[in-house]
């Protein structure tokens, strides 16, 4: 159970229940669509990126625990922040789950604050991919800056 | 046999000594006593199937139909001995209708593509379910993309039955080929296969039945049921992997142009012209996987000295203590209501994701599938994008079921439902 406590920790299961910065975003500069065909996790990100940071950020998904509350505590820990450092933020989170050395885990998520509530999926690699997903698709989203995202 | 003792040897049916053939079974996962509920995805193999396959590779084993030396031929009869253990299990009338596929898919592909591009034209139809594997789908809609014909679907209710007046209502002047399961993957409905081959042998339309969840569980004659292809893979059948069955008429086989061209599948070649070996050969090109054949005939007489009677008693007993439990259990919702159930049971608890449940039920030791078990339409049709599906086979007993009833209390407690 306690493994398990590590994975669902209090933080996760409230971000489930209540997840933060959810839904569209209106006047959104950036969008990306991600999905992991194999577990049917989906989500949509929304950037309004404003002289280089982060001024807002939304998501819309569904998906098991661990991708819903990485969305939601994602969004809340990029807003403010600029490219460079959320391209950063993501190596050190993926570092965090993915790294063999149990240390190197452990530092890399040590500067993350919150964040650091995943560092118990390293011991569940199959959900890996459930934490990293809104991060490869907020990663997509700063990568398509060039594509403005259509009004319907 | 009188019909008592029938009974009283299904009921002695001892899942102890069964547990003990599978080697599998004994191992721990992460520290606790594996409890296997995913054969419907694969089931686990007896050591009787490991142990032929490993002596046909350590002393029986050269190319089939090429060697004039005796160690071939012993391969050729072991391989063709495979054959006639599948013809007997489904009661085929000939050998020679009894094809070695990979696979259901591989099986549904072929037809699809030799029968289906041969004798269908643009605008005819195949008409199939809203409970079908994504194997029994996918054929044909590519066969559509290719040759312009139309995919049917007939509709299911709400408790996971075939519409059968809606289906016959699909029946029409160009329904060309009728595809069903014959117990759906993930809802467990057994079809009424009987009378889907009956409606179709009034108009004359072929039929090909998905038997991959109905093998290891029941027995199979497909001359009673006059279907014209029925379908199954190995695996599921307690053998190897990469290895499955094609049952055809042998007429419609006859007719058929080969699927795939090669060795083994030729009588003669010439740069000018080939002339196809007969039937079962002829669809099977390249060197055939003829020791996970072997593997399979020893899958099937492990099935038959158990006997059917035998493994439906003691499968539904299982399943209906399993239904029984599960329905105590707060805020757990069964996906699908039919009146005959085989083999898997589809569930919600809570609405928590089938992943979450996955990963707590393995952190003690029990398998089971989440996801949307290849049969997306289905899940659509329920409106859910994924259940948690635990299947039962032979091996399995009440403390599986106990143990999976515990681990889903841990999931509530996690997640304080």
């Amino acid at each position: 159970m306690s493994e398990l406590r590590d994975l669902y920790q209090e933080v996760i299961l409230d971000h489930v229940k209540r997840p933060r910065n959810s839904g569209a975003l209106a006047g959104a500069s950036h969008r990306a669509d991600g999905d992991n065909p194999l577990c049917g996790d989906k989500v949509t990100i929304f950037l309004s990126i404003e002289d280089g940071r982060i001024a807002d950020v939304r998501f819309q998904g569904r998906g098991c625990a661990i991708s819903l509350a990485s969305a939601s505590l994602m969004t809340e820990a990029i807003k403010g922040k600029t490219e460079a450092e959320v391209r950063a933020m993501f190596e050190c989170f993926h570092t965090g789950l993915t790294a063999r050395d149990e240390e190197d885990a452990a530092n890399a998520l040590a500067d993350l604050d919150k964040l650091a509530v995943f560092g118990g999926v390293r011991e569940f690699p199959v959900r890996v991919k459930c934490a990293t997903l809104p991060w490869h698709t907020l990663v997509a989203a700063l990568d398509r800056a060039t594509q403005p995202v259509k009004t319907e | 046999m009188s019909a008592l003792q029938t009974v009283t040897a299904s009921r002695s049916l001892d899942v102890a000594r069964i547990r003990a053939d599978f080697p599998i079974l004994s191992r721990r996962v992460h520290g606790k006593r594996l409890v296997f509920l995913d054969s419907a995805a694969s089931a686990q193999k007896p050591q009787a199937v490991i142990d032929a396959e490993r002596h046909f590779y350590e002393a029986e084993y050269a190319n089939v139909h090429r060697g004039v030396y005796w160690l071939s031929q012993r391969a050729t009869d072991a391989y063709e001995a495979a054959r006639e253990k599948v013809r007997r299990l489904l009661n085929a009338r000939e050998t020679r209708e009894i094809v070695f596929v990979r696979g259901a898919t591989e099986a549904i592909n072929l037809v699809a593509q030799s029968y289906g591009r041969t004798f269908l034209s643009a605008g005819d139809e195949v008409l199939i379910t809203h409970m079908e594997h994504h194997a029994n789908i996918v054929p044909w809609q590519m066969l559509r993309d290719e040759k312009g014909i139309v995919l049917k679907v007939a509709p299911i209710d709400d408790a996971g039955e075939l519409d059968l007046d809606a289906f016959a209502r699909l029946i029409g002047p160009r329904t060309k080929l009728i595809a069903v399961t014959h117990v759906a993957n993930a809802l467990g409905t057994v079809l009424p296969v009987e009378a889907v081959t009956r409606l179709a042998k009034t108009y004359g339309i072929p039929v090909l039945i998905d038997g991959c969840q109905a093998v290891p569980h029941q027995a199979v004659d497909v001359q009673a049921l006059d279907c014209d292809f029925y379908v199954f893979s190995g695996h599921k059948l307690y053998g190897p992997t990469g290895i499955g069955v094609l049952y055809g008429k042998a007429a419609l086989l006859a007719a058929m142009p080969p699927w795939q061209g090669g060795g083994d599948m030729i009588r003669s070649v010439t740069f000018e012209k080939t002339e196809y070996n007969e039937l079962p050969w002829k669809f099977e090109a390249g060197t055939p996987h003829f020791a996970g054949a072997v593997g399979l005939g020893a899958a099937i007489a492990y099935v038959q000295s158990i006997g059917y009677d035998a493994i439906a008693t003691h499968e539904s007993e299982l399943l209906a203590y399993a239904m029984r439990e599960l329905s105590k259990i707060n805020s757990l919702r069964i996906i699908g209501q039919p009146r005959r159930r085989s083999g898997v049971v589809s569930f919600d608890l809570g609405g928590v994701h089938p992943h979450d449940i996955g990963t707590i039920l393995d952190h003690d030791g029990i398998c089971v599938r989440a996801g949307h078990h290849c049969a997306q339409p289905t899940m659509d049709r329920f409106g859910v994008a994924a259940t948690v599906r635990a299947s039962f086979a032979i091996y399995n007993d009440r403390d599986d079921v106990d143990a999976l009833v515990a681990g889903l209390s841990t999931v509530r407690e996690v997640f304080r439902l």
